[in-house]
């Protein structure tokens, strides 16, 4: 999850651009559409840029902090880079950052890492460095955030997940650098190269944070590889894991009728049975699998008819849905129930599985709502597996009073159970609608909280549970 | 046994190795390096999966004494899931981390004694290590007990030891009384370009009567020779005959325990193993 979360950080952070070319001087426009080879020139910044390379400064940094230094150098060489960080509220940017790429693509396959010196005014973390960003499809990007730097000159490090993918890349170096406790400083780099370091090995790469997953899913489901983690072994024995975007990694599927992935990780679920999505990177196979189980068509839950004036809706495609502080609080250390939520067919389902209990919640960082005008509240649940023995579902709907706080003694909360003997009763393979009266509720003028559980039957404990259409309705 | 003439013990051919006695001196014995005869050598030719050659390999078992004198964390075993030829012409030791026999870990350690036991000569391994915070692979000799005698009086022949948080490193060292455990000498071999545990690399020991030579890839890094080891006021216990080991330890003093990114299964892979006289 949080190598996907970071990706699409990347990904929103490098998409608005703003392109402040450098203009090096040595630029010429490529007409030569024929040139069969690529240069496979290593060097970025040695002593000055390298031939063909550009800098463009990311939006919202300060424009001018980098620049090429004459006095601090790596070795005493002629030329460096400096970056100067600036403080917060500075009105010239909010950070430093920025990306060197070639304008013609170079072919890097031959090399396994990209190495820089850097040493900084202070000892700071290096928010993000690596290369990959061309400023275009940013296909092939690897970066690393948690390198530190400090006053010393120190050799760094960033393995190529996969040369052979390097055959035709521009992005050859970026970095972001921000303030630490609201202060800037200054970072110099230099040395900026392409290199084959014998001593980096022990490629290890994984899917799912290298975990054996199964989950149950249905013809036309969306979903996607998670957890990507790429590592290699360096020669001082310590691992350099690298941020590596899923096209590094060569996706497949043991069975492409149950389920398709393409090449950025997404996963479409077919026709009924099962099929194990694996990767590899190069050579080398990545730890993880993900075995889906197509149950085939889905049944949806039934369309919501109620009118929306007369609906405040909490998860439903049907209405606009309140701001919730989340559909699982992961309340520690009790809860089992874990999230697994999807998309089918343009519906949104929420899927408890490990079941024992589970809160949504909307009363952080969202207001309470106000259901003083509704009489209803409705819910649809789904259980795919046979129900055990013992099972009962609750739902719990809590209005946290005057207060408008949890507890304080003026909570009012209505709770509607399902087991096998009620109405509707609890059953598998289709969908029961739980419409609860809460006309009777003392207030519901500040309801924050739903919270479903298995007390009142504990065998429902460890199933797997659908839920889709919790709303309000007069 | 252990008390029976050890130059007896050794296999026929064995006895033909011409003890290296003449009086030459260090920089001709440098510059006419001897004319080294292969007399023994497993190349572990073989089916995947097949065990060793019990003609010529022990297994030792279990956890040994202290953990082998170390604090070391596996248990060896016999099984081919610890040790086996990996029908590539390579045999392979595995170290795993699985509950067996109380310990955490298993791995193998397999020894020449009663098989092989040698007395000067170059010994050789082509060997590609484990790597990781814990691994400890190791090639070396020990020498065969006499009456009465232990460790560090038999003496001790390390070519090759390795610390897998350390992968561009190998140390050979010699251990006797006066000189053992983190007193034993020891010289280190690092590659710059190059890993032991991703590529293969040969490890030898050409031993005589007065000094012994460590080389990686041909390149001779540490000599020990009688004459310093006595002038230290220390005893020269290299004229008996040793036998030789290879094993993976897990843990222990040498290399400290594994941390949660060491990586199992590790593998040492050894392409062969060579004995020659001159």
């Amino acid at each position: 999850m949080s190598t996907i979360f970071s990706k699409t950080m990347n990904r929103i952070f490098f998409s608005g651009l703003l392109l402040i070319l450098l203009a090096p001087g040595c630029e010429r426009a490529v007409s030569d559409l024929e040139e069969p080879d690529f240069s496979n020139n290593p060097n970025v910044f040695i002593d000055g840029f390298s031939g063909g390379l550009n800098y463009a400064a990311f939006a919202g940094s300060v424009p001018a902090a980098f620049q090429v230094d004459n006095e601090v150098t790596f070795d005493n060489t002629d030329l460096g880079m400096r970056f100067e960080v600036p403080d917060v509220n500075d009105p010239r940017g909010a950070y430093a950052g920025g990306t060197y790429f070639t304008s013609s693509p170079r072919d890097l396959s031959e090399y396994n890492a990209l190495t820089f010196y850097a040493k900084s005014t202070e000892s700071v973390p290096m928010d993000i460095v690596g290369f990959g960003n061309d400023l275009g499809a940013n296909k092939f990007i690897a970066s690393v955030t948690d390198f530190r730097v400090n006053s010393n000159w120190k050799k760094y490090i960033i393995p190529i997940p996969d040369p052979t993918r390097l055959t035709e890349e521009k992005g050859m170096f970026f970095y972001s650098f921000g303030p630490i406790e609201g202060k800037g400083y200054t970072v110099w780099i230099d040395e900026v190269k392409f290199e084959s370091l014998g001593t980096l090995g022990q490629p290890f790469f994984e899917i799912f944070n290298g975990e054996n997953d199964t989950t149950s899913s249905f013809t036309g489901v969306n979903t996607n590889v998670t957890g990507l983690g790429s590592t290699y072994n360096l020669a001082d024995g310590t691992d350099r894991s690298v941020n590596a975007t899923a096209s590094y990694f060569e996706f497949s599927s043991s069975d492409e009728s149950v389920a398709t992935v393409d090449e950025l990780g997404n996963i479409t679920v077919g026709v009924q049975g099962s099929a194990v999505i694996t990767a590899s990177v190069g050579v080398v196979a990545a730890v993880g699998s993900l075995t889906i189980e197509s149950q085939g068509a889905f049944t949806r839950a039934p369309v919501p008819t109620q009118d929306p004036a007369d609906v405040i809706s909490i998860f439903s495609n049907a209405y606009d849905n309140e701001p919730v502080d989340f559909y699982n609080g992961f309340y520690a250390p009790y809860q089992t129930t874990t999230s697994n939520d999807f998309e089918v067919n343009g519906d949104n389902v929420l899927n408890y599985e490990n079941f024992n209990f589970v809160g949504i919640e909307f009363n952080q960082n969202v207001p309470t709502i106000d259901g003083s005008e509704m009489n209803n509240f409705k819910v649809d649940i789904y259980l795919p597996n046979a129900v055990p023995l013992n099972s009962a579902f609750t739902a719990n709907l809590r209005d946290f009073g005057a207060d408008d706080n949890f507890g304080g003694g003026d909570d009012t909360t209505v709770s509607f159970t399902v087991n096998a003997g009620s109405n509707p009763a609890l059953v598998s393979g289709q969908w029961i609608s739980i419409d609860i009266d809460i006309s009777a509720m003392a207030s519901k003028s500040n309801l924050g909280q739903i919270v479903f559980d298995s007390d009142a039957g504990p065998g429902l404990q460890g199933a797997s549970i659908y839920v889709d259409n919790i709303y309000l309705h007069k | 046994m252990k008390t029976q003439n050890p130059f007896f013990r050794i296999p026929v051919y064995l006895t033909l190795l011409v003890l290296s006695v003449s009086v030459v001196s260090c920089s001709s014995s440098e510059d006419n390096s001897p004319d080294w005869q292969l007399v023994w050598s497993d190349e572990f030719e073989g089916v995947e999966g097949a065990t060793l050659d019990q003609s010529k390999w022990n297994f030792e078992i279990g956890r040994g004494n202290n953990g082998w004198g170390n604090n070391e964390l596996q248990y060896y075993t016999d099984r081919t899931e610890n040790a086996s030829l990996d029908g590539e012409g390579n045999l392979v030791i595995t170290a795993k981390k699985e509950n067996y026999e109380g310990a955490n870990y298993t791995s193998a350690r397999i020894t020449t004694q009663g098989k092989l036991e040698l007395t000067y000569g170059r010994i050789e391994a082509r060997l590609k290590t484990p790597f990781g915070t814990g691994l400890w692979p190791a090639f070396w000799l020990l020498g065969i007990p006499m009456e009465g005698q232990t460790w560090p009086e038999i003496g001790e022949i390390d070519i090759m030891e390795l610390r897998g948080q350390a992968p561009t490193v190998v140390a050979s060292t010699v251990h006797g009384p006066g000189y053992s455990a983190g007193n034993g000498i020891t010289k280190d071999y690092r590659l710059t370009d190059s890993r032991f545990d991703t590529e293969f690399h040969v490890f030898a020991a050409e031993w005589f009567e007065s000094k012994i030579d460590f080389y990686v890839d041909g390149i001779l890094y540490h000599r020990i020779e009688k004459e310093d080891i006595e002038n230290a006021g220390n005893e020269w216990v290299y004229n008996d005959p040793f036998f030789l080991i290879l094993n993976v330890a897990v843990g222990g003093s040498y290399v400290g325990s594994p941390n949660s990114s060491t990586r199992f299964p590790q593998t040492l892979t050894v392409d062969y193993v060579r004995v020659y006289s001159e």
